[in-house]
């Protein structure tokens, strides 16, 4: 027990110090610049209080529970022997159907992991907010899951047949680029920044590990070439989910009001 | 406090949810894939207890501080109309918040070591950490200009796609000049950045700002910031690539 809180009380610490320039440029503006007083301090002063304490207990159970086990299957599902890969394959290419578990692995993980981003949360929760509930935080946060768990696993199958990483992210921009000029105005710019909200504390790690493991199991590739790229596909992805979504729900509302003064029952 | 009790339970409730793919994902691979026992159970609970709390109380605090004093910041940097004195602060913000980062660190460290086995610099280790040390520097200052870029296009209204596809096109152009080796860190770099106490931060802010100023929509102008924030590290490790 008293292993598990010193362990708990090192996460805190650790937190404490990646959050101390963060307070320190905020107090240095708000003192130094700005000199006002900020509205119900105390509430602010707690609310700081409860992200660092959340944060350390995330970090900490994760450490514990989630990432040891997250990681070490990542390990075996790309370990040779699980593959059945014999080492006298040759050309991958021929051969990147025999992946499915690790695919199938890749999306699940993109996607479970998502959900629990707590960036993620707070930007759903900001949207909701801003756009007066016309975005649902659940609908938000699936359509980017949905994007990062495609994502990871076409990542998956570029890292099993060895095709060059630009091809993909160059061909993503110009998807991106077309969707933009049919979509609703209001959603271009949370969906450009749902492809940076999405990768952080809970997905960097296990889909790391996932790299790491195809690009260093399979012949041919090298951990330290092939093994990057699953986070650039992480973070294109959910723009191109967010725009869909937000279009589907537009074309919902559209053919709602149509129907004007539906039927009771309806 | 009566009152509270029933909205803590609610959020804790909602992690819990928030937390339910994962343990489902890791359960599935873990018994019917992999046909393994679950090592550990008693780990593995207290971790999934930890969790859960730390993203309620996580989200609590977000509510209660986080986004009002993004937002209050805001609201005083327009009131003071100092436009310097809120770029610089928007600059501050982006470097000092990434420059820390330990996702970045670590990736910064991983890069030395592909451009120390790619031949770009002599394989020691003070080549490599200075090379590491470097490529954090060219991170967090591409990170702290994009928020700049972010905070002065919310000011003037600007239409956000065209600035990202500037950006989008400056991609390509330095992928096609960059060494091959050092591509998909860069690619990689842009999501590793933005931290999970800076997007609440950042976000808010720009919300903020965004509803200050007369004639701008939060929804359209207030988004955007951190989308700067995880394209340009893109553009800046391909260039530092290249020069080094």
């Amino acid at each position: 027990m008293t292993e598990y809180l010193f362990s708990l009380w090192a996460s805190l610490l650790s937190t404490v110090d990646d959050v101390l320039p963060i307070i320190g440029i905020l107090v240095g503006f708000q003192v130094l610049v700005l000199r006002r007083t900020i509205p119900n301090l105390k509430r602010v002063l707690l609310g700081f209080l409860l992200v660092l304490l959340g944060l350390a207990f995330f970090l900490e159970g994760l450490e514990r529970a989630l990432f040891p086990l997250g990681k070490l299957m990542a390990e075996q599902l790309t370990a040779p022997e699980f593959l059945g890969l014999t080492g006298d394959e040759g050309s991958m290419s021929e051969h990147w159907q025999e992946f499915g578990w690790v695919y199938f692995f890749a999306f699940a993980i993109g996607f479970s992991t998502t959900i629990a981003e707590p960036s993620l949360i707070a930007v759903a929760i900001k949207a909701h907010q801003v756009s007066a509930g016309a975005i649902q935080p659940w609908g938000l946060r699936i359509a980017v899951a949905i994007g990062v768990a495609v994502g990871i696993a076409l990542g998956s199958y570029r890292i099993v047949t060895g095709t060059p990483l630009h091809y993909y992210i160059i061909s993503g921009y110009v998807v991106v680029l077309f969707q933009t000029w049919f979509a609703p105005r209001t959603i271009i710019a949370l969906a450009y920044d749902s492809g940076g909200v999405t990768t952080s504390t809970v997905t960097v790690p296990l889909v790391a590990a996932l790299g790491l493991g195809l690009s260093s199991n399979i012949p041919g590739r090298n951990p330290l070439l092939d093994g990057f790229g699953l986070i650039a596909f992480a973070s294109l992805f959910p723009i191109m989910t967010v725009i869909a979504y937000a279009q589907l729900s537009e074309w919902h509302a559209r053919r709602a009001s149509h129907k004007e003064s539906p039927p009771a029952g309806d | 406090m009566k009152a509270r009790t029933p909205e803590l339970l609610k959020t804790l409730t909602d992690s819990f949810k928030d937390l339910l793919p994962i343990i489902g994902v890791i359960a599935f691979f873990q018994l019917a894939v992999l046909r393994q026992p679950i090592p550990n159970l008693l780990e593995l609970l207290w971790g999934t207890l930890l969790v859960v709390i730390g993203l309620t109380l996580f989200v609590r605090g977000l509510k209660l501080g986080l986004f009002p004093i993004g937002e209050t910041m805001a609201w005083d940097f327009a009131a003071k109309g100092s436009l310097m004195w809120l770029l610089l602060f928007a600059f501050a913000l982006g470097f000092g918040t990434t420059v820390a980062e330990p996702a970045l660190i670590a990736v910064a460290a991983e890069a030395s070591e592909v451009a120390a086995r790619g031949g770009m610099i002599v394989d020691e280790a003070d080549a490599r950490e200075s090379y590491a040390e470097g490529l954090r520097y060219t991170v967090a200052l591409s990170v702290g200009l994009a928020i700049v870029v972010g905070v002065l296009r919310i000011l003037r209204g600007w239409p956000i796609q065209y600035l990202i596809i500037s950006g989008y096109i400056g991609v390509v152009i330095m992928t096609a000049f960059a060494p091959k080796e050092i591509i998909g860190i860069a690619y990689d770099s842009g999501g590793v950045t933005t931290s999970t106490i800076t997007v609440p931060l950042v976000t808010a802010l720009g919300v903020g700002l965004a509803s200050s100023i007369e004639g701008r929509n939060p929804m359209i102008d207030g988004f955007g910031l951190i989308a700067f924030a995880s394209l340009t590290p893109m553009i800046f490790v391909m260039g530092y690539g290249i020069l080094l």
